[in-house]
């Protein structure tokens, strides 16, 4: 199977679930995917296709939450990276897809306390990084987030 | 008989990167096992924000004292997927030049770890000290025994002198004779194969559904390298073999390591030897809006960076993974069902940033603090003793 293969593979299986398909470059693709569908596509991508998961990265953007799931195609040299876009008017949900794969858990932990993403279904949404102190509801990685520990010496960057 | 709860860290005063180990063991036999990070979490993603993509590359090369080369090859090729920028040849052969230096040090560094676990002191002087020969080569090549400050977005910032050459390739050629002495004395000896064969096996399976990465997937028979998966820098042109072997244990994450590295010798020598003439610097005059990948193959596995620009001169968004982010979960699926002495050579054989074997401490259920990390570390080392005799 090629790159190509591939691709209209994607395409076929899941028409109803893509927003977008973006060929970036021989080596990376990014598809936009409806949030509902996102699981049956990667657990698609992870078990069917038998890419290996790399990381998700989360990132807020001013009028929404995107999620990029990243998986690799070794046999290919394919970066096949799922992106979701959800709405900042709604609660911030998704379905995890960490039950189909072991390799997303520490980084769905991860997501759920930098960015205050739930994820519905994720065996043990506990707290990775922060430290015990660090208060409910602070999301250090979104836009707003304002310095809440005024004994804190940190950079505070630019404004 | 009752079962015991081990706390394992936070911190200790030699490594990087404290972690938090809590094993639970029935009598000898390791029943569960969870394991808590970020004790040595410092926003370096959020910082990275505040600076300039040619700041960010020093900033990075801080996330790790071992890994130092691999943070900022991995975003400057992130922040060259998003131009796209083609490096220029000489500086593609200077980076992957650094890269396996990188790599032969941190192994040995390894090894030499992995024998003082098992009570191999012997094993843990000559690795040590053959580590001491890549450190002066790559002093002369950088400037510095460890970040070396080589990487910017496009190319290299120091050119390799040719007359550092000769001395470079004499250090390096003083590393197989003594390698191969030492494989020798390790994967002949008895005791160590009692120690480390069988024990803390990661299956195929496993290795695929945690998505484990370099020597630990590659022990697991998983061919996973993305040096060959998806060649940068000099790799699809220098002779090269990847190494995997079948059956996960601890022995076979040994073996691969030693086995590497005298792949990234041949690499590295064959680099310093056909070093191109040409520009060292793409020279990069402004970064585009858009957002990037960067894949390199660390030490200890993939290492991957995601940069998002907004077209100023300061990422928008940099994600950093780290191979131990992956590999560190796989405990679940091999300390378990182990001897409590097995758990640090098993917690060992990944090569996290290693730090919590010293400040082990074992507690009973009532929390009466029965004994210490150097006593674990001593009960491995006495099992090697007791398999001696």
């Amino acid at each position: 199977m090629d790159r190509e293969d591939v691709l209209k593979d994607i395409e076929e299986r899941f028409s109803g679930d893509i927003v977008d398909i973006s060929d970036r470059s021989p080596k990376r693709v990014y598809i936009e995917i409806k949030p509902d569908s996102l699981r049956k596509v990667a657990r698609y991508v992870f078990r069917g296709l038998g890419a290996r998961f790399n990381i998700a990265s989360g990132v807020d953007m001013r009028y929404h939450m995107e999620i990029l799931y990243h998986f690799t195609v070794e046999e290919i040299d394919l970066v096949i990276s799922l992106r979701v876009k959800l709405d900042k008017d709604k609660p911030l949900e998704i379905d995890s897809i960490a039950p189909d794969m072991e390799a997303a858990n520490w980084i769905e932990r991860e997501i759920h306390e930098i960015l205050g993403v739930d994820f519905k279904g994720h065996p043990d949404l506990r707290r990775l990084l922060l430290p015990d102190n660090w208060p409910e509801g602070v999301y250090p990685l979104r836009r707003d987030y304002e310095e809440w520990d005024n004994d804190a010496i940190r950079d505070r960057g630019i404004k | 008989m009752a079962k015991t709860i081990i706390p394992i860290g936070p911190y200790h005063p030699l490594l990087e990167e404290p972690e938090f180990f809590t094993l639970t063991v029935d009598g000898e036999t390791v029943v569960d096992i969870d394991v808590k990070i970020g004790y040595n979490h410092r926003g370096i993603e959020k910082l990275s924000e505040m600076k300039t993509f040619d700041q960010s590359v020093f900033v990075v090369e801080r996330i790790c004292g071992i890994c130092s080369t691999s943070h900022p090859y991995a975003f400057t090729r992130a922040v060259e997927d998003i131009a796209p920028v083609e490096v220029p040849e000489r500086a593609k052969f200077i980076r992957t030049i650094i890269a396996e230096g990188e790599r032969i040090h941190s192994h040995l560094l390894w090894m030499g770890l992995a024998g003082h676990f098992l009570g191999y002191n012997t094993v843990f002087m000559w690795a040590w000290k053959l580590r001491e020969e890549i450190l002066d080569a790559m002093e002369i090549l950088s400037g510095n025994r460890n970040n070396y400050a080589m990487f910017r977005p496009g190319g290299v910032r120091r050119d390799i002198k040719q007359e550092d050459i000769p001395a470079v390739l004499k250090k390096i050629d003083s590393i197989p004779p003594t390698l191969t002495m030492l494989k020798k004395a390790v994967t002949d000896d008895p005791v160590l194969h009692a120690r480390t064969k069988g024990i803390g096996i990661l299956s195929k399976e496993d290795a695929i559904d945690f998505s484990a990465l370099g020597p630990t997937a590659r022990a697991s028979g998983v061919a996973r390298d993305v040096r060959k998966d998806s060649p940068y820098g000099a790799y699809d042109r220098a002779q090269w073999d990847m190494i995997v072997t079948q059956n996960g244990d601890v022995f076979d994450k040994l073996v691969v390591r030693v086995l590497e590295l005298f792949e990234s010798i041949k690499i590295m020598k064959w680099c310093l030897n056909n070093l191109p003439q040409g520009d060292i610097d793409a020279d990069i005059k402004s970064i585009p809006p858009g957002e990037g990948i960067g894949r390199i193959e660390a030490p200890r596995g993939e290492c991957f960076h995601y940069v998002i620009s907004d077209g100023t001169n300061r990422p928008a968004r940099h994600k950093v993974r780290a191979p131990t982010f992956m590999n560190l979960p796989t405990y679940k699926a091999t300390v378990v069902g182990e001897s409590i002495s097995d758990a640090t050579i098993i917690l060992a054989a990944i090569d996290p940033c290693y730090c919590c074997t010293e400040r082990m401490i074992v507690r009973d259920t009532k929390g009466k603090k029965v004994f210490t990390g150097e006593d674990l570390v001593r009960l491995s080392q006495q099992k090697t003793e007791k398999l001696r005799k």
